[in-house]
């Protein structure tokens, strides 16, 4: 089979948990500092000019990407559910910081869990089948937990969870200050992206990329790969619903747009925009997406055609990504 | 009025017709996912809108050339499967040395562009279409009042159906093609052109989407949306019957169909998400899907 992902093929000669820590060294230098600039320039981005809001709403989709990420990218697995999580995610906190009064770090807490938990359940299931087929499972699951969110009570339909309180952060941060929201975002995101990089760097995150190359092959070396795709999924899922918690928070809103299938589309766009297996390509992808939506918003129904547009010329011409191709125009460069 | 389990069975019955009438569209539908899934290996997301595409040709047809219904049933799916000819010779053939998933992003790519077009020029309020005068009015059959289009719908798409398995299990033609599904190298090492066989294949299962829109479009009314809700419901129906086999395939759309009508009379809060459940529970007794083989 073919692979989904551009990132160079790990070699199952060896095995690859051994294998990991050879590369890793020089290249995790790399991003490091890759990442530090980034965490800079989102720091100071607020203070030249760009518009907070729309940097959080960004920060929240590029969290989104970075999780489905790690399960498409490092895990092969393509689900085009995720939208679930962000949604029921998004839904919980928003449920939790209104109607129970819950602090904000609460209420977050409260939605990645559930995500969590319903991260598990479809993981299970979705990871019965594979391919083709892994992608419609997870579709389907998402339009369940879409007409739940529908017709159950406390999401309040079409009109959904308004006016959240956003509240103080550990009772002394006033989140209702943009700035401060802001920052607790931009911390929320770093903390995640770490994370996300240290989990591809550990281990476990070889043994995944072992499976995506070759799953009999890494059965046989011993490795359970169903509980290795399970985890990565639960994380995936957990991540992504981290982001849909906090974006509750921030746009003190939780409604059904975050859990539609157009929302799963979405983070598969953004991810292979920006260049799927790469750490950095969901992030470049989300913004690039977030940015291009704001700036079309006045277009109307045109969003969605050029949304399906850069869906097909990156599957036609620009498989890489963004990051994808920069990084192999960088490596032709120098060699 | 008599009444079965405390439901009346003016009501059961006419639940049952539209959950027949919504097999009748499962089973059109998952039949031309298989029949391209078999072939291409690639999952059509752009079905869906293919299948509104052909709800529009068939308006078109009546509101700018005057061609009726039943030349529509013809002329659309043509029409149609010539589109999606076009975008397999411009765009699917070159993803076959891909991955499988690539062909799944580059048809919701696609169907995101005309879904967007069309709602665009005609908005998401349906546009009506009239059934056409031969099949107006209905048949009182004592228990329940048939309408007469209904009923055609249900016997046309079991004869498309019908047609198409003979097609592909009975004859020369089909034996090609499932020849090639099997081994594509050997059986274009005998001479047949492979190649033109996966393009025809492909528009010919546009064709059958194209051909279930016309005969939606009197009943669920014209809609730039009218796809897209139904694909994903088509693939659950997919994930359930497995695509190994086309009688499976048209089964598990007709059964479906009945049971989601069924769920309407009895829990009608449930209806909208009962093949989903029920999706999750072959997966959990049955992953290969009730007439799938794992591969």
């Amino acid at each position: 089979m073919a692979s989904v992902r551009p990132a160079p093929a790990v070699s199952l000669n060896s095995d690859p948990v051994a294998l990991a820590s050879v590369g890793a060294a020089r290249a995790s230098k790399t991003m490091l500092i890759a990442t530090a600039v980034m965490a800079a320039a989102l720091a100071v981005a607020p203070h030249v000019g760009i518009y907070p809001v729309f940097l959080m709403k960004a920060l929240c989709f590029a969290l989104f990407a970075c999780a489905f990420n790690l399960l498409l990218g490092f895990g092969g697995l393509l689900s085009f559910g995720h939208a679930m999580f962000l949604g029921i995610a998004g839904y919980v906190s928003a449920h939790a910081a209104k109607v129970w009064g819950a602090p904000p770090e609460l209420a977050i807490v409260a939605g990645t869990a559930a995500s969590a938990v319903l991260g598990f359940v479809a993981g299970a299931l979705a990871i019965r089948r594979q391919g083709i087929y892994f992608a419609m499972i997870t579709l389907a699951l998402a339009q369940m937990i879409f007409f739940f969110c529908l017709q159950a009570p406390f999401t309040h339909g079409e009109d959904g969870i308004q006016s959240v309180p956003r509240g103080r952060l550990f009772g002394v941060l006033d989140l209702s200050n943009t700035l401060v929201m802001y920052y607790v975002v931009l911390a929320i995101f770093l903390a995640a992206f770490l994370l996300i990089f240290r989990v591809i760097h550990s281990p476990f995150g070889n043994v995944l990329k072992a499976i995506r190359e070759n799953e009999p092959r890494a059965i046989s070396l011993g490795y359970d790969a169903e509980r290795y795709k399970l985890l990565a999924f639960v994380l995936s899922a957990t991540l992504a619903g981290l982001a849909g918690a906090t974006k509750a928070i921030v746009f003190q809103l939780a409604s059904l747009t975050d859990v539609h299938w157009t929302m799963s589309g979405e983070v598969v766009l953004m991810t292979l925009l920006g260049g799927m297996g790469t750490i950095f390509g969901p992030v470049v992808g989300a913004f690039a997406i977030i940015g291009l939506e704001s700036y079309l918003a006045g277009f109307g129904q045109w969003v969605t055609v050029i949304t399906g547009a850069i869906f097909v010329v990156c599957v036609l011409a620009f498989r890489r990504g963004i990051v994808g191709e920069l990084g192999a125009w960088w490596a032709r460069r120098a060699p | 009025m008599t009444e079965i389990f405390g439901v009346p069975t003016q009501a059961l019955f006419g639940q049952l017709l539209i959950g027949l009438i919504n097999g009748a569209f499962y089973a059109m539908l998952s039949l031309g996912l298989a029949v391209i899934f078999g072939l291409l290996n690639i999952i059509n997301f752009t079905h869906g809108a293919q299948y509104m595409m052909g709800a529009f040709c068939s308006y078109f047809l009546l509101q700018y050339a005057g061609i009726g219904y039943w030349w529509s049933l013809v002329l659309a799916p043509i029409v149609v499967g010539a589109t999606g000819i076009v975008i397999e010779k411009t765009m699917l053939a070159r993803l076959y040395k891909l991955d499988h998933l690539y062909g799944l992003l580059l048809t919701f790519g696609l169907a995101l562009i005309i879904q967007g077009v069309f709602t665009n020029f005609y908005g998401s309020s349906g546009l009506p279409y009239q059934i056409p005068e031969e099949l107006s009015g209905g048949i009182n059959l004592g228990f329940m009042f048939l309408p007469k289009y209904r009923a055609w719908v249900i016997i046309a798409s079991v004869a498309v159906c019908a047609l198409t398995w003979y097609m592909i299990e009975r004859t020369k033609l089909g034996s090609y093609l499932r020849a090639a599904t099997e081994n594509r190298a050997l059986v274009q090492a005998f001479g047949i052109n492979v190649p033109r066989m996966i393009t025809l294949t492909y528009g010919f299962g546009v064709g059958l989407a194209a051909f279930a829109g016309v005969m939606a479009a009197p009943i669920y009314q014209v809609n730039p949306q009218m796809g897209a809700n139904m694909i994903i419901v088509v693939f659950a129906v997919v994930v359930i019957g497995g695509m190994g086999s086309i009688v499976g395939a048209i089964v598990t759309g007709f059964g479906l169909g009945i049971v989601e009508g069924l769920t309407k009379v009895f829990y009608p809060e449930a209806s909208a998400t009962v093949i989903f459940v029920i999706m999750v529970i072959v997966l959990l007794l049955k992953p290969a899907g009730l007439f799938g083989k794992e591969r």
